[in-house]
């Protein structure tokens, strides 16, 4: 589809974007590499010196690493699992005639646009807080007793948190996808006597499928590295019931300056998100490029 | 009768999505209402919607307190500057594989995303000592730089599937008519692809506004934006919760009115193009 | 000027050949069309005459230039694309004057070509529009505006037709006739329509499989088509073939003759059938006999024709009409 010339041009066009992203990728992951196998803290600089694979041991064999890994896993699986389920019963919702669309849609989209800081603070405080939130009102007002959730139920509150932060993203992409099917689809399914179900089951569903791909794909990016909500809310705890695999590293590294240890858990968070995206990349490789 | 039912099917669909909304919209309402009203009331047990008295103290305070406007540019420069540095750099990465593709091309594309991947953690260290050394901690340069690497991948990626859809032909029309590829790039593919530059614009300038990793970890005083500037409330002035409303507010409303102008737009470049 | 010279020209993508080694040499002011089937590397020898696709080996030569790797801007010859390729974003106006701004020619000049162009393509009317506001003829003819506004050396067409709707199409192959006649500037013209190879051509190159398989103007092809290929592609509706025992005498496969070539008769003939559909075009009519021991015969008659479906009727053809194929599918002297 083109000459030498445009060719040539082409490689030099993009040179900047993958040296620099190259560079990005690999410099700091080969320090990580390197920190990991020393033992090394911030407060003890020049005694660095080179243990092995002790720090992996450590962080590996750490309970908290098992307990901040399915946390992770937990935290990912479960605001998908929302955000997907809600976001398509929202998209086909919406896509419904009913007054006053634009308005509905605007709201439902407004907490995309919420940073996680203030999400996390509005919830943690004004809506979760045991004594003056909003939902513990609710509860004395049922005569109940409210919960501490932050206390009780960490992770399932940040999981919620997360998820109206995303679920408007799954709900736009779903939305825009449902109406892009085509009309006569659905009206020859109607001739054909299929029901509500049934039409959603073969016709909508599969036409969802690549928004669906994409929504999986995008909001994993992004809940794996889940941190401001956690640093925000619960700080990991109570103990390490609400700390995943980023925020676990980074107690370690910045907060008791364990460079070394928190080198080993950044080189095995770097697997763990290779795993997933191997998995993802596949699933979007089939179904995203055309 | 089939246009009464019709319009009863519509009323009850209309009244549960606004239902829903409401119900999705209600934390932020009450945020922008909670910051108008005064601490005690704030914290009533027997909370009022509207029927309070309303004030603007609480933004008064905020403003005294501590350099908002300061935070405010910071964020500004941080997610206007990465998206244009990185359009910089995008624009002519995304014309080589929309134009100029080779077998190369879909690999070097999913590579360029698996970059997305990689969880900030495993360079926290490296960047964090880096950005120590070079004297990048707490500063908007260094911010800008870290926002335009990470949201490199997704402007490539955004801006090939808008190319995509321009027509070859087109752009060797501007070959044949004696145009040099500087020529073409500038009067025929950029005008043409505008709308999908500015949604590329603007949905990197929404995530870099919201970015709360790196922003929080790397700066301090200087250099912290919006995001960092709201965090230092979440103890113990937190429990003030019409001063912590007004500070969310004046840090989430700039951005919640450009994404509500731009919403359209945002939906194919979110999706990298699988959502038309 | 406007002479194009092909020495030994060949393309490959990878490890397919798609253009095996061609000769061709391009008249000043001629009018020469490649027509074939998809896929037989027409499309892709006018992008490399255009310079938009590279040569692998050979050279082009434009106007006696060693012209093989000068990119497409330099080589003066202007194209128009199947899907006009018009700029979106920018008015008639604009489009038309590109190749000028890019050829830093003065304003006031650019002004009035623009104006004797629109004046020519009956465009006057539209320059302030945009290329979406215009009708799929209008569209074409901006892009040939564009095209010859700034005098090119030679016109390359690149199917430009095909998106039009049959009526239109006819006008446009006038319009575009006529402005050859009118500038005699050389125009190399893609086609997969062989009706528009031979009503606009001076000269056709028919092409298969990558290779040139004849050269000719259109009345030669038509008669003495080299081969069986070229018998088959030119002449609607299409040539009739009949497979024969190989002759003794001149080693003949196949024999073809067009249907216009067939004499009918209900008394007797050479071979005896059975009508099939039968299509009326007012003017003619096209019957599709079904012949013992052969395929479906396509038999052009006059319009008044009296035969109806299922009528049995006798053929024959026009023995100085028959067209002898050898085994290769060559066309071999007509000995009758």
């Amino acid at each position: 589809m083109a000459t030498t010339n445009s060719r040539a041009l082409a490689r030099l066009m993009l040179v900047p974007s993958v040296v620099l992203l190259l560079a990005w990728m690999l410099v700091p992951l080969c320090m990580t590499l390197y920190f990991s196998f020393l033992d090394y803290n911030l407060l003890s600089p020049g005694t660095e010196e080179f243990i092995g694979f002790m720090n992996y041991e450590f962080f590996l064999t750490d309970p908290a690493f098992f307990e901040s890994f399915f946390n992770t896993l937990l935290l990912v699986g479960g605001v998908l699992l929302i955000t997907l389920g809600g976001g398509i019963g929202l998209a086909i919702l919406l896509d419904q005639a009913i007054w006053g669309r634009n308005y509905v849609r605007i709201m439902v989209l407004a907490p995309f646009f919420v940073m996680p800081t203030v999400s996390a603070l509005v919830w943690k405080n004004m809506l979760m807080n045991p004594v003056n939130g909003l939902f513990a009102h609710f509860a004395n007002w049922l005569g109940m007793t409210p919960i501490d959730f932050f206390a009780q139920i960490p992770l399932l509150s940040i999981i919620v948190i997360v998820s109206w932060q995303w679920l408007p993203f799954a709900a736009l992409i779903l939305l825009t996808a449902i109406q892009s099917l085509d009309r006569e689809q659905l009206e020859a399914a109607d001739l054909d006597g299929a029901g509500p179900f049934s039409k959603f089951y073969y016709i909508v569903l599969p036409h969802l499928s690549r928004a669906i791909t994409a929504v999986i794909l995008i909001e994993t990016i992004f809940l794996l590295s889940i941190f401001a909500e956690i640093l925000v809310t619960t700080s990991g705890g109570p103990g390490y019931a609400s700390t995943n695999i980023t925020y676990l590293i980074y107690t370690q590294s910045l907060l008791q300056f364990d460079v070394g240890g928190g080198s080993a858990g950044g080189i095995v968070a770097v697997i763990i998100a290779n795993i997933v995206a191997i998995f993802l990349m596949r699933l979007i490789g089939k179904n995203l490029e055309d | 009768m089939a246009n009464n039912n019709s319009i009863k099917t519509k009323l009850i669909y209309t009244f549960i999505a606004w239902t829903i909304s409401g119900l999705i919209f209600f934390p932020i309402l009450w945020t922008l209402i909670t910051s108008f009203k005064t601490e005690a009331e704030a914290i009533s047990a027997s909370p009022s919607l509207f029927m309070f008295d309303w004030t603007l103290e609480n933004y008064e305070d905020v403003l005294a307190r501590s350099p908002y406007f300061n935070h405010f540019w910071n964020s500004i420069v941080i997610s206007i500057g990465s998206s244009i540095l990185g359009l910089l750099i995008a624009i002519p990465a995304a014309w080589s594989m929309a134009f100029v593709q080779t077998k190369r091309t879909k690999n070097l594309l999913m590579w360029m995303l698996s970059t997305k991947m990689l969880p900030p953690v495993g360079v926290l260290i490296p960047i964090y000592l880096l950005f120590r050394d070079f004297g990048l901690l707490d500063t908007k340069v260094g911010l800008v730089i870290v926002m335009t690497l990470i949201n490199l991948p997704i402007m490539v990626w955004m801006l090939y599937t808008y190319f995509r859809e321009i027509p070859n032909e087109v752009l060797e029309a501007a070959r044949m008519d004696g145009a040099s590829i500087g020529e073409e790039i500038l009067y025929v593919l950029l005008p043409i692809a505008l709308p999908g530059i500015a949604s590329t614009l603007l949905l990197n300038v929404i995530l870099a506004w919201n970015e709360a990793f790196w922003t929080l970890i790397l700066t301090a005083a200087n250099a912290a934006p919006l995001t960092a500037f709201i965090a230092s409330y979440s103890s113990p002035e937190g429990l003030f919760y019409a001063k912590l409303s007004a500070a969310s507010a004046m840090a989430i409303v700039p951005i919640l009115i450009l994404g509500w102008f731009s919403q359209k737009q945002l939906v194919r470049g979110l999706s990298f193009g699988a959502v038309k | 000027m406007g002479s194009i010279h092909l020495k030994q020209v060949t393309k490959d993508f990878g490890d397919v050949s798609v253009i095996k080694p061609i000769d061709l040499e391009i008249k000043d002011g001629e009018f020469i069309v490649f027509v074939g089937p998809s896929g037989c590397g027409k499309s892709t020898l006018l992008r490399m005459i255009a310079g938009l696709e590279d040569t692998t080996s050979g050279t082009i030569e434009i106007d006696g230039q060693d012209a093989t790797t000068t990119p497409p801007a330099k080589r003066g010859l202007a194209m128009v694309f199947q899907s006009y390729a018009l700029y979106p974003h920018m008015s008639v106006r604009n489009n038309i004057a590109f190749p000028l701004k890019r050829a830093k020619i003065n304003d006031d000049i650019i002004e009035e070509k623009i104006a004797s162009v629109a004046k020519t393509l009956n465009l006057t009317d539209y320059l302030d529009r945009k290329p979406g506001q215009l009708s799929g003829g209008q569209r074409q003819r901006v892009a040939i505006g564009r095209a010859i506004v700034r005098q090119p050396s030679a016109f390359l067409f690149d199917e430009p037709l095909s998106n039009l709707d049959a009526s239109l199409r006819v006008n446009m192959r006038l319009e575009i006739s006529e402005l050859h006649k009118s500038l005699n500037t050389t125009m190399v013209y893609v086609t997969h329509d062989q009706v528009e190879a031979m009503t606009m051509a001076d000269r056709i190159a028919v092409f298969n499989g990558g290779i040139i398989e004849q050269v000719g103007s259109p009345l030669e092809l038509y008669n003495n088509p080299a081969n069986r290929f070229v018998a088959g592609f030119i002449g609607s509706p299409k040539i009739n073939f009949i497979d024969i025992e190989p002759s003794t005498i001149d080693g003949t496969c196949s024999l073809g003759i067009r249907p216009e070539h067939i004499e009918i008769s209900t008394t007797g003939g050479q071979w005896a059938g059975k009508i099939g559909v039968i299509e009326h075009l007012g003017s003619e009519t096209f019957l599709h006999v079904h012949v013992d021991g052969h395929d479906t015969f396509t038999v052009k008659t006059s319009g008044d024709c009296p035969f109806k479906y299922g009528d049995e009727i006798y053929l024959s053809p026009q023995k100085n009409k028959l067209l002898h194929f050898d085994a290769t599918g060559k066309t071999l002297p007509n000995i009758a």
